[in-house]
């Protein structure tokens, strides 16, 4: 006898039939057919129709029947809303049962009633559960406040359910701690405003205590809502951490993910100098290994957290290549993820092996797989130098295989290998020309085509090649046929004699056949430089591309950072920011590491920061970088909290390598014949050409502008205390050299004569770069103007603060000090914009505790302004993207004693006179950031 | 939390579905379907798809797929957990858990699910909790319930709820005391064409059943617990005791339980009790290639490998193959060219082999790729790792137990590459 029989049906018509039974006398017959009836349900049969006979069983002493009947309501009250108050009743009464076990299921029953109008009479006996003294009664009673606010969220405040709930985290039984927290933030998930889960170290405490004892599930509530506190310092992180790290052994790998993410998360606390910070990467290796032998579905999601792992602290899985080795019986979707940890792991210590299972994998046969395995190839010449050859030699092979997906794959990746070693493997581009018939796939062909117009000047035959593409150039897609034109134009540039038709012909298939607007724009671009400006045109596309590395598909640092505040979840599944993806938006509220505090400054503001070395008396000198990480300031080294950066790094390198791959000079100008005036109509023309102005204005602005911000000049040294000699004055930077503009009045009745100046040790080893030149002697009342000029080889002794300078200044009637700060961007030097891809990976590089974040108010300045004044000063944007309607600046610029600083400025449009800037200074001497702040807000502000 | 439950065949049909909120409709599972399209095998599918309103986990298990359905943020982890358990409890109820199985219990499975979530939070997982809840069926029960009227349904709050061992229930009698240990350790390995092994692990367990009376309170210590350093406890063991002590210390689960798994990573400690030697070759010109393996005994300390099976999916090109065994028997399966060879045990004076010649497609290129070799085998006696239990203490009791340990050792996923 099984439940199978509930499924036959008989020829009467079923549900008439269980009515019947329903309404039978016989306490069996009635269970039999209410059995009948759930079976039914649950293979999604509709049995509403029986609603008030099943509501009628409900009135029993039987719990398996009762159960079963509460099953039934809980899937049918809503669309039977009047008769579900018939249910109250038995609610109510069941909630004043003497067994606590009908109690709780009664609780638990009407918080499945989804009916609106039942809701009010359900809160007395949720009260009374709530205090019930039965902890099984009061931990399904939490519960049922979620549903509860579920289904009326007004009702549940109003009822101060809220508070009952947060006094339960004080609960003495651990398994009602866990479900308060769980129902806690369930709500708190729809209300992000709500202070609901208001932790402070009490009642951080009572969940440490709680975590101990209740069951894995709860575990996971209370790990999940620890990682939501900050910790007020490093040594209360310190100790969290100790009490979290036991959970790593659990066997239920979300406990061991939850404790995880709070490990992460707090370690960026703890100063890197501790002991216990090398004890807990150390311990954090084994459970991370250990998810890898479980399920293949846990495998994933333990594969995706530790990409995010990885990318923020690879020192922790550094020595566990091995365990990412794919096996051939994966599942694809854990294969891949294996590959892309493998890379990002690879370095000179384990290219060796991780080559030799790539090579392995690429002979597979998941087309998938072997293609992103001949990727990962590629990937890893561009991540580790010393094994670029190596790569190279093993994507020859693989081409030699002449499986079709295996080559057009390596042709793609040695494109790549090309762009970051330039003039290194260019004899394999035979073989690869020996390929080029079995090109079908588009970004395989745009490769190749890349790879010759590239070369053309290598390759014999060239010419022939791209003609043999351009024969079919409109069935091609957009991307071959961009390159084909690119490319083209490339050929033509280096070889113009022989390529002239080629060339014309090309760009009237781009101009004037093409109906899309990528390619005919780009077109019109080439075609106008070369017909005005041959020599420019060389210089556009001929130009020295940027070199390419492996940090271009890393996750952008703040977005790693949010991440990892959310390993565990489905946000680190999809290595998306839950703003990305949660239904509505609602409940997005953006976490983010914790910035490190030392306990024993933590009070202190960046003004009072403790006083390095009081000038004068320590022969301290400033080291360059690095080393000053050992005195921090306290600075206020929170990261930032960004929005989603969404445009990857590699839609970037898009758009130069559009500019950059492009345009060039040209020998054989006299050869070029110009297009012919149907080609560009006159309409057409103003907009192209001032289109093209437009482009070139950015770097042309650049120019003109030299020089940065230069003060006012200020009095310096009243006369009062230099008996009669008053020196006022401002510090300049032009062209590179720097140089204290000086102002000397003579308040005295003497002349005055015999001026010298000399500078006190200082920070940046500022020093005359020539004595003080005051030609003719100073008469009463008269005024000189003297330009000092400065370098920066003199003597270094950090000074309080930073930017302090003591001066001597001497004449014929005595010697006056005065000191004077010299504002920072003095210093910043000409070369300070740095390479793209160094920006990523410095940023990357400097550890987030030396961020520091500003606030620039009241600079009614957009984007362009910002960036064209700032350049003046030597402040470098190198990039800049638009983010939900802000746009983000990247910016670096390079002090005189090669310390670099780089900078993230993210402006608010909208209301001007409200203005804020946010700048984010990361540097490796994190105590300039201050001043470099100052610099910013001098500059932009004058 | 986890909002649904759709349990669904490899056909495709759903034939159970189980809602602790609202209800959602089926067609979500559309999604799947699609995904489950895609992906050529049920095992590739992906495990978490998202759709434009919810979020489908799904683990593969016994033939069916459980596909949970969730609404917001949930730690994937947990989800798939959860599912495992589900699993789990079914096996525990009824012995396997398949399709037919779980029609025929529909309602108490509907049940089991229900006590174990409430509003998508576990509620009750542990199995004794649960089969004092909800009686797994038995033949006797189901008769004595239709003669009597009784139910299968506990009316008591179950003891172990509430408790801090909730793993173990109060009252447990037996008259024979005893508990086993089975100490069992798979190890998974790749090797290289040449012999050499590019990884090796061992993953080991300590299951444990025990059937010991009142509240016993065990103590298992180790000859080299150095040995574990990556490890992960059933909640009964004392974290505090093995931090400490390197000691087991532990209030047993009644009946049968994981106590201990571990992963021993160090290259040097895992021995690799077996070697292949192989000799597969495909020739350009001919129709035929050459086929022959032999499996031999490597470090097995002087203890006999068993229940070897060789099984290699050949390449798509193989027609056919015509093999001898010097022992066992072996199939060839023409459409899934699935090769599979039943060795048994390894006798060190006479090394078993097969060899033969496999026909290919005329006319067709030589396979790209050659077969990868799967073995399983087993070592009884003998963890490979070398780790040994010291001795067995009971306190809190006053009865003598009957003790028992037992090793194992296992092939897990052990690939021999060609």
């Amino acid at each position: 006898m099984t439940d199978s029989k509930y499924f036959t049906t008989t020829k009467k018509g079923e549900i008439f039939e269980l009515k019947a039974e329903l309404n039978s006398d016989k306490k069996e017959k009635k269970k039999e057919a209410v059995k009948k009836v759930i079976a039914s349900m649950t293979v999604g049969k509709d049995v509403s129709a029986l609603f008030p006979d099943v509501v009628n069983c409900m009135q029993t002493d039987n719990l398996e029947l009762k159960k079963l009947v509460y099953l039934y309501l809980m899937n049918y009250a809503k669309s039977q809303p009047d008769m579900a108050i018939m249910a109250v009743n038995t609610f109510v009464k069941d909630c004043e049962d003497p067994n606590p076990l009908i109690r709780a299921l009664a609780v638990r029953t009407m918080g499945c009633i989804r009916v609106d109008k039942i809701t009010e009479y359900l809160c007395e006996p949720l009260r009374k559960c709530l205090k019930d003294e039965d902890p099984y009664v009061r931990k399904t009673a939490a519960v049922c406040v979620a549903k509860l606010h579920d289904i009326n969220a007004q009702l549940v405040e109003d009822q101060g359910f809220l508070d009952t709930l947060k006094d339960l985290i004080s609960d003495s039984n651990p398994m009602v701690v866990a479900n308060a927290v769980a129902a806690l933030s369930e709500i708190a998930e729809s209300h992000p405003s709500s202070n609901l889960l208001d932790l402070n170290p009490q009642s951080i405490n009572k969940l440490l205590t709680a975590l101990n004892e209740c069951t894995e599930w709860g575990q996971i509530f209370i790990l999940d809502c620890l990682a939501n506190y900050t910790p007020k310092d490093d040594r209360e992180a310190q100790s969290i951490c100790e009490r979290v790290t036991p959970r790593l052994s659990h066997a239920n790998s979300a406990v061991v993910l939850s404790a995880v993410k709070v490990l992460m998360k707090f370690m960026e606390m703890l100063s890197k100098d501790l002991d216990y910070y090398g004890t807990l990467l150390k311990k954090l290796a084994p459970p991370l290994v250990t998810l890898l032998s479980a399920e293949p579905e846990l495998q994933y999601v333990a594969l995706r957290n530790i990409n995010l792992i990885v990318q923020k602290r690879p020192e922790i899985l550094k020595h566990e290549m091995k365990v990412f080795f794919v096996k051939y019986n994966d599942p694809i979707y854990v294969k891949l993820e294996k590959l892309d940890i493998m890379i990002r792991l690879a370095s000179q210590a384990n290219i060796a092996q991780v080559l030799a299972e790539l090579k392995e994998y690429a002979t597979e046969v998941d087309v998938d797989f072997v293609r992103k395995a001949v990727r990962a190839i590629g990937r890893c010449a561009i991540k580790v130098e010393q094994s670029a050859e190596r790569c190279v030699s093993t994507l020859l092979d693989l081409i030699q295989t002449k499986v079709n997906y295996v080559v057009q794959e390596a042709i793609v990746v040695i494109k790549d290998i090309f762009r970051k070693y330039p003039n290194k493997y260019e004899s394999v581009i035979a073989t690869l020309c020996e390929n080029l018939d079995s090109l079908d796939e588009p970004e395989a062909r745009a490769a190749m085509i890349w790879i010759v117009g590239e070369y053309a000047e290598r390759i014999d035959n060239a010419d022939e090649l791209l003609e043999s593409f351009l024969e079919g150039f409109h069935d091609e897609s957009t991307q071959v046929q961009l390159q084909l034109l690119t490319a083209i134009v490339k050929l033509f540039l280096k070889k113009p004699t022989e390529t002239q038709e080629l060339v014309q012909q090309v760009l009237s298939l781009a101009t004037q056949d093409s109906d899309n607007p990528d390619l005919r724009d780009r077109g019109y671009i080439y075609w106008r430089l070369l017909s005005t400006d041959p020599v420019a045109a060389k210089e556009v596309v001929l130009a020295e591309k940027p070199l390419i590395s492996e940090e271009t598909d890393l996750i952008e640092p703040t977005l790693l950072d949010e991440l990892i505040c959310y390993i565990g979840t489905l946000a680190s599944v999809y290595h998306k920011p839950p703003s990305a993806f949660v239904e509505g938006g609602r409940g997005v509220v953006h976490k983010s590491l914790p910035p490190r505090t030392a306990s024993s400054e933590s009070t202190e503001s960046p003004e009072t920061a403790p006083a390095g070395a009081p000038p004068g008396e320590q022969p301290d000198v400033i080291p360059t970088q690095g080393d000053l990480l050992g005195d921090l300031l306290n600075l206020d080294l929170g990261p930032p909290v960004s929005g989603p950066p969404l445009a990857t790094t590699s839609v970037q390198m898009g758009a130069v390598d559009l500019l950059g791959g492009g345009l060039d000079s040209l020998i054989g100008g006299p050869n070029f014949v110009a297009p012919p005036a149907a080609a560009v109509p006159a309409s057409l023309g103003a907009p192209i050409g001032s289109g093209l102005s437009d482009l070139f204005d950015l770097t042309s602005g650049v120019g003109t502008l030299s020089g940065s911000y230069v003060a006012p000049k200020a009095v310096w040294l009243p006369a009062m205390k230099a008996k009669g000699l008053e020196i006022s004055g401002t510090f300049t930077r032009q062209v590179g050299s720097i140089s204290m503009d000086l102002q000397l009045t003579n308040k005295a009745l003497q002349v005055m004569t015999d001026f010298a100046i000399q500078f006190n040790r200082n920070s940046f080893g500022l020093a005359p770069a020539a004595p003080l030149q005051v030609h003719a002697p100073l008469s009463p009342n008269q005024t000189v103007e003297i330009s000092l000029p400065l370098n920066t080889v003199g003597s270094v002794m950090k000074m309080e603060p930073l930017n302090n300078l003591q001066v001597a200044v001497k004449n014929n009637i005595d010697v006056f000090y005065f000191s004077t700060l010299y504002p920072l961007h003095i210093l910043f030097v000409e070369d300070g914009k740095m390479d793209r891809q160094m920006f990523l990976a410095t940023w990357k590089d400097i550890p987030n505790e030396n961020e520091a974040q500003f606030q620039i108010r009241d600079c009614p300045l957009n984007a362009e302004a910002v960036s064209s004044k700032l350049q003046s000063s030597n402040i470098f944007t190198i990039a800049k993207r638009n983010v939900e309607g802000q746009d983000m600046l990247y910016q670096s610029l390079k002090l005189t004693n090669g310390i670099w600083v780089l900078a993230e400025l993210r402006i608010q449009p909208g209301n001007p006179s409200f203005t804020v800037l946010q700048l984010s200074l990361k540097c490796r001497a994190p105590e300039v950031s201050q001043h470099v702040y100052q610099a910013y807000e001098t500059i932009l502000k004058n | 939390m986890i909002h649904s439950l759709f349990l669904i065949n490899s056909s495709g049909d759903i034939f159970l579905e189980k809602h602790w909120k609202s209800v959602v409709s089926r067609s979500v599972c559309d999604y799947f379907f699609e995904a489950q399209e895609r992906a050529t095998e049920a095992e590739n599918v992906p495990p978490v798809i998202p759709t434009p309103h919810h979020y489908l986990l799904s683990v593969y298990r016994h033939k069916i797929f459980f596909v949970a359905v969730i609404q917001t943020e949930v730690p994937p982890l947990f989800v798939i957990e959860f599912l495992h358990r589900v699993v789990d409890t079914f096996q525990d109820y009824f012995g396997v858990c398949s399709e037919p199985v779980i029609k025929d219990n529909v309602v108490v499975v509907y049940e089991v699910l229900e006590e174990m979530l409430d509003n998508g939070f576990p509620l009750a997982t542990e199995s004794n909790i649960l089969k004092e809840l909800i009686k797994p069926p038995t033949i006797l029960r189901t008769v004595v319930n239709t003669i009597t009227g009784s139910t299968n349904v506990g009316d008591q709050l179950p003891t172990g709820q509430l408790s801090v061992v909730p793993w173990r229930r109060t009252g447990v009698k037996y008259t024979n005391n005893e508990a086993y240990f089975d100490v069992i350790e798979e190890i998974d390995a790749i090797i290289d064409k040449s012999g050499s092994t590019i990884t090796a692990e061992i993953q080991g367990v300590i299951d444990a059943c025990v059937k010991l009376t009142g509240m016993p309170d065990l103590t298992l210590s180790f000859m080299n617990p150095r040995l574990l350093d990556d490890v992960s406890f059933h909640p009964c063991v004392r974290f505090k005791r093995w931090e400490s002590e390197r000691t087991l210390s532990f209030i047993p689960a009644d009946g049968s339980f994981r106590l201990l798994s571990y992963h021993v990573s160090a290259q040097n400690l895992v021995a690799i009790p077996v070697y292949v030697r192989h000799n597969i070759s495909f020739r350009d010109s001919s129709s035929l290639g050459r086929f022959e393996i032999t499996v031999g005994p490597k470090q097995t300390m002087g203890k006999t490998i068993e229940g070897v099976m060789v099984t290699s999916q050949m390449p798509k090109g193989v027609l056919n193959m015509s093999l001898t065994p010097s022992q066992g028997t072996h199939t060839f399966d023409p459409v899934t060219k699935m090769l599979s060879w039943d060795v048994g045990k390894i006798n060190p004076q006479k090394l078993p082999s097969l060899k033969g010649t496999m026909s290919l497609q005329t006319g067709a290129s030589k396979p790209d790729e050659n077969p990868t070799i799967n073995l399983q085998f087993k070592i009884q006696q003998l963890a490979i790792s070398g780790l040994k239990v010291n001795r067995l203490d009971m306190y809190g009791e006053k009865y003598k137990p009957f003790k028992g340990i037992k090793y194992m050792t296992k092939a897990g996923k052990f690939q021999v590459r060609t």
